[in-house]
């Protein structure tokens, strides 16, 4: 059964220093209100997978909190590049940050595969592409049927997945829906699972084959309405592109990214009191 | 009407996608193009993107690969590993369209590094979901603005492979799709030739040199016998453009040069 937790509580309880944590959720739902609350706890050297590491993990690794990044496509969508994932990789600041590069269809096919309780995928892929070469991880296996030579590659178990959906009800019951992503996958991946919800209802009234997570597969359930922003939840409200393009002069130097990290997450509360600070900021800005 | 260099890039890799394809898009240029194909000359193209929506049809272009106009307008929404697992791999998609920081000769792409992967110039976004497109769409369109440093002697590094090395690289690479059969850029359309696969001037769009095309291609370019060029945008394939993308800038609150 999942606690229905605070925040707070939940990453406190569930994100040790050194784990291997997916927070995903594909443009969509991307649960950055955890983001923020494991960098206010200060959580290090925690391996991060992800397959579009985006704002979220942008965030994460400029303040420090990442040891490794495992990802398939590293940018600021519509906008550019992620500056301080760049930095790190190219300068090694705030440190050195190990990268594990992989394409979408294979850390797709791995959260497949760690949900599947399997130890590798296996896919057709990669032939020609220089990737294997600079990613040992990326290995080949030959079909015991055809001879057909196809690429294997390692599950992803993360010790805890972290994703944002649109509802639960009152025993941690999760319902999600419009772009998945590979949230359910990653959701069932993880020997641990925090979900932070918009709303908690009495009666979810999911339609027949919904996307529902039991809450016995669930580790914690935390209301944190807007937690998706500058994602997006379907239903609930749309991505902030303007956030996404006013992300990318805040990120391109160190100081304007640690002046913000400072005043926006480190020091706010929680992320109600980030959302207030957000607003009164963009208030003044009119 | 006079047009711009980016607009006629983009009508012409529009008209590369016949009716009924079933296409899978990226974002940016590709996703523009492929949207303009639906809204012209191709209204019943299906576009698939990777994040999950199948048939999606959108009255404004996406900024991300995931926005919510897509999964709204789609035929059916489904989870990315099984767009990869069933819908690309299953071998369903006829046409890749990608973009690409940097191509070569033999179609080619990178999109991680400049530089030593280890120690790099620039560090780019990385594969996305390309090195599968590439690999298993049955063709692959790709559209990028040409310059010498888009278009390079050697990759440093190969993301997605085109036809790898020439000549027969594909099938002994044991790929199932036929590789990239055009690059449409703001100047020309290039096509593999036949046995090398290299790819070649086939068209060249109105009011460009072959000087142009030469000075902005980091190899030794060659014109296919018989180029020809390319038709200039038809009214109707330029107002459908435009409105598309002064739709897109209204809904996602930008000046129209930005969409």
């Amino acid at each position: 059964m999942a606690a229905i937790l605070s925040l707070h509580e939940a990453v406190k309880q569930f994100i040790q220093d050194g784990d291997s944590v997916a927070l995903e959720g594909f443009t969509h739902l991307i649960p950055t209100a955890a983001g923020h609350e494991i960098i206010r706890q200060g959580k290090r050297d925690l391996t991060l997978v992800r397959m579009t590491p985006d704002l979220i993990y942008d965030q994460l690794i400029g303040a420090g909190c990442a040891r490794k990044l495992i990802f398939s496509w590293g940018g600021n969508p519509g906008v550019g590049s992620l500056h301080r994932l760049r930095d790190a990789v190219e300068k090694q600041w705030p440190h050195a940050i190990e990268i594990e590069e992989h394409s979408h269809a294979d850390l797709a096919n791995a959260y497949v595969a760690g949900a599947s309780g399997l130890p590798f995928a296996v896919l057709r892929a990669y032939a020609g592409s220089d990737l294997p070469k600079v990613n040992p991880l990326i290995k080949s296996v030959t079909c015991p049927f055809t001879g057909e030579v196809l690429a294997a590659v390692p599950s992803v178990r993360p010790d805890v997945t972290v994703i944002h959906a649109q509802k639960a009800d009152r025993k941690g019951n999760v319902l999600l829906w419009g772009i998945l992503g590979v949230q359910k996958e990653a959701a069932l991946a993880a020997k641990r699972c925090i979900v932070t919800v918009e709303e908690i209802v009495d009666d979810l009234q999911a339609p027949m084959n919904a996307c529902v997570l039991p809450t016995w597969a669930l580790s914690a359930v935390c209301l944190v309405p807007g937690g998706a922003h500058p994602s997006y939840a379907h239903g609930y409200y749309e991505r902030d592109n303007r956030f996404y393009q006013a992300w990318d002069p805040i990120a391109r130097n160190r100081e304007s990214f640690t002046a913000w990290i400072d005043t926006y997450i480190r020091g706010t509360a929680d992320f109600t009191e980030f959302q207030a600070r957000l607003a009164s900021t963009a208030e003044a800005a009119q | 009407m006079s047009y711009s260099t980016s607009e006629m890039m983009t009508v012409a890799a529009a008209r590369r996608l016949r009716n009924g394809a079933v296409c899978f898009v990226g974002i940016g240029l590709p996703s523009k193009a492929a949207n303009l194909a639906r809204l012209t000359s191709s209204p019943d193209v299906v576009l698939i993107y990777e994040s999950g929506p199948i048939g999606a049809k959108p009255s404004v272009l996406p900024l991300s690969i995931g926005d919510g106009e897509l999964a709204e307008t789609a035929d059916t929404v489904v989870p990315t590993g099984e767009i990869f697992r069933y819908w690309l791999q299953g071998g369903r998609i006829d046409v890749g369209f990608l973009g690409a920081a940097q191509v070569d000769r033999f179609g080619n792409i990178n999109t991680t590094v400049v530089g030593d992967y280890h120690a790099p110039k620039t560090r780019l976004p990385g594969a996305g979901g390309a090195p599968e497109i590439a690999g298993s769409a049955k063709q692959v369109l790709i559209i990028l603005k040409q310059s010498p440093r888009a278009f390079v002697d050697k990759l440093d590094f190969i993301t997605s492979v085109g036809h790898g090395e020439g000549g027969d690289s594909r099938q002994r690479l044991g790929l199932p799709g036929e590789g990239p059969v055009g690059i449409i850029t703001d100047l020309c359309i290039m096509e593999p030739e036949a046995d090398t696969h290299e790819f070649v001037v086939t068209s060249i769009h109105p009011g460009v040199t072959r000087e142009q095309i030469i000075k902005a291609t980091g190899w030794a370019i060659r014109f296919a016998e018989g180029v020809q060029q390319t038709a200039a945008p038809s009214e109707v394939e330029l107002s459908a453009l435009r409105d598309l993308e002064a739709r897109t800038a209204a809904a996602h609150g930008q000046t129209a040069g930005e969409a």
